[in-house]
């Protein structure tokens, strides 16, 4: 299958705006669970403003959230896909691009050093583009807005193996203790266990980004998501921090391989706009999914 | 647990009548700041025309698009999605805000820290909460984008909005020193050892 760089560029375009005006469905269940089994009264009410929001996004067609993030787009190129890789790359920038200006969005992107915003989303190394492989055919592209409120709460520890796993529980719970409101939850609470420092981090953006109701290929990892989400749960910390049974939908694990010297951990979060959208290129077409 | 509708600009006795758990819609005008703007009035010394002396103004940075100047959207920018912004990173503005330029009550979310409150407390003032990421119900609260200044750093200018049935708002901090942020925290800390031996951690 040829892939057709003009259409990339359409659907990268398509998928920013899609992916910030409709929340995915798992993301909506998350939400009705939660609001099934909260007792706190504030909680209830702060609860049902955010599931009031979702409706009126899709109703008036607006964003769901002035935050459009930092653009990601994650490429899985499948079997027998013919593509050139670095047009794509260009052609999702520039459907990014066309994105902000056309429909227009808030460009959220700026330097880091000038803090210069050239109002396309866009600049040094942004959108972020990550490849990976399948053995499924077709090309799918999915593209996440990550809002900077859950990712200004984004940390690393390098603990050492004789600080076992404890270590990495006592980690996570004190990172939800210090993100408090400031992360908007209820969040995704996204963590990374082993790998090298960068692997780490990008596990734990995997797992803070994954659909609600997945669960971690590893055993281990499975059984650390059940017991951490209900430890988290525990704290009160509440929806926007203002207290509340409702602090995550859940804890997702992502793991890799470590160092014999090593115990890396890493939180990442996702806020309750826990947006994405994603598109598959089929030889029959284009279609859109979350 | 009072309900107050306030027309800003509002008095400091007004101010100091919220209290946490409170809620409160506004009418009126909402002043629109954030990190740059605060960052050049504060650290850079540049000033602006806007008269802030008894109004709100809110943590945000909007959705906007350009239209032809009209009496509907006289500064030529129609709302698309105008939200709020994680409040703790500035801060340290809250001091200067309500010293220098007047403000009586910031909107934002997910709550400011303790020079805030004190800040609140010693010339009157509250911290109105947000349900963050809710932008597109806030967004129908907003009538129109009445001027703009500082616009050099869009989408970080300095807005000033017409709002109408701005809320209802959280009273989160109040002149009391009260907050709910605060309760919450330490709370939640107070449950940190329990939530480890539930996890087994030694």
């Amino acid at each position: 299958m040829r892939v057709d760089i003009q259409q990339v560029e359409d659907v990268a375009r398509e998928l920013y705006i899609r992916a910030l005006k409709v929340l995915p469905p798992d993301v909506k269940a998350g939400f009705e669970r939660l609001a099934a089994s909260e007792t706190d009264a504030t909680a209830q009410g702060v609860l049902g403003t955010m599931i009031a929001n979702i409706r009126v996004a899709e109703d008036t067609d607006n964003l769901l959230c002035q935050d459009t993030g930092i653009p990601i787009y994650n490429v899985t190129i499948g079997r027998g896909v013919e593509v050139d890789g670095a047009e794509l790359e260009r052609a999702i920038r520039r459907g990014c691009e066309r994105a902000t200006r056309e429909h227009p969005l808030r460009s959220s992107v700026v330097h880091p050093i000038t803090r210069r915003n050239e109002h396309t989303s866009c600049g040094p190394g942004v959108p972020p583009i990550h490849f990976g492989f399948s053995d499924a055919g077709g090309l799918t592209i999915e593209m996440v807005p990550k809002g900077s409120g859950s990712e200004n709460n984004s940390w690393l520890r390098m603990a050492l193996p004789s600080e076992g796993i404890d270590a990495i529980k006592t980690f996570v719970v004190d990172c939800v203790l210090d993100a408090g409101g400031k992360t908007c939850p209820p969040t995704i609470v996204g963590v990374g266990i082993g790998g090298t420092s960068d692997l780490c981090v990008a596990l734990a953006k995997r797992a803070a980004t994954r659909p609600l109701g997945t669960a971690c290929p590893d055993p281990e990892g499975a059984a650390l998501e059940s017991s951490l989400t209900e430890a988290v749960n525990m704290l009160g910390v509440g929806p926007q921090g203002l207290g509340g049974d409702s602090t995550a939908f859940a804890v997702h694990v992502e793991v890799a391989a470590t160092h014999i010297t090593m115990n890396p951990v890493a939180v990442n979060m996702q806020c309750h706009s826990a947006r994405r959208a994603s598109a598959r290129f089929t030889p029959a077409g284009v279609e859109y999914g979350f | 647990m009072a309900h107050h509708v306030l027309q800003t600009p509002i008095t400091e006795a007004q101010a100091r009548e919220l209290r946490v758990n409170d809620t409160v819609t506004l009418e009126g005008t909402l002043f629109g700041i954030r990190d740059a703007n605060q960052i050049a009035l504060f650290d850079k010394g540049r000033s602006t025309r806007f008269d802030m002396r008894g109004h709100a103004a809110i943590h945000t940075a909007p959705n906007v698009k350009k239209v032809p100047p009209s009496p509907e959207h006289p500064t030529g920018y129609a709302p698309v999605c105008v939200g709020t912004t994680t409040s703790a990173r500035m801060e340290r503005f809250t001091g200067p805000l309500m010293e220098k330029l007047g403000v009586r009550l910031i909107v934002g979310k997910g709550g400011l820290g303790k020079g805030s409150s004190e800040a609140f407390e010693r010339l009157g003032g509250a911290y109105l909460a947000v349900i963050g990421g809710t932008a597109a119900l806030e967004t129908t609260w907003i009538e129109a984008i009445e001027d703009v200044d500082l616009d050099d750093l869009n989408p970080e200018s300095l807005w000033k909005f017409r709002v109408r049935g701005f809320g209802p708002l959280l009273v989160a901090m109040d002149s009391f020193g009260g907050s709910l942020y605060r309760e919450v925290d330490s709370k939640a800390r107070a449950r940190r050892a329990n939530t480890l031996a539930s996890l087994g951690v030694k």
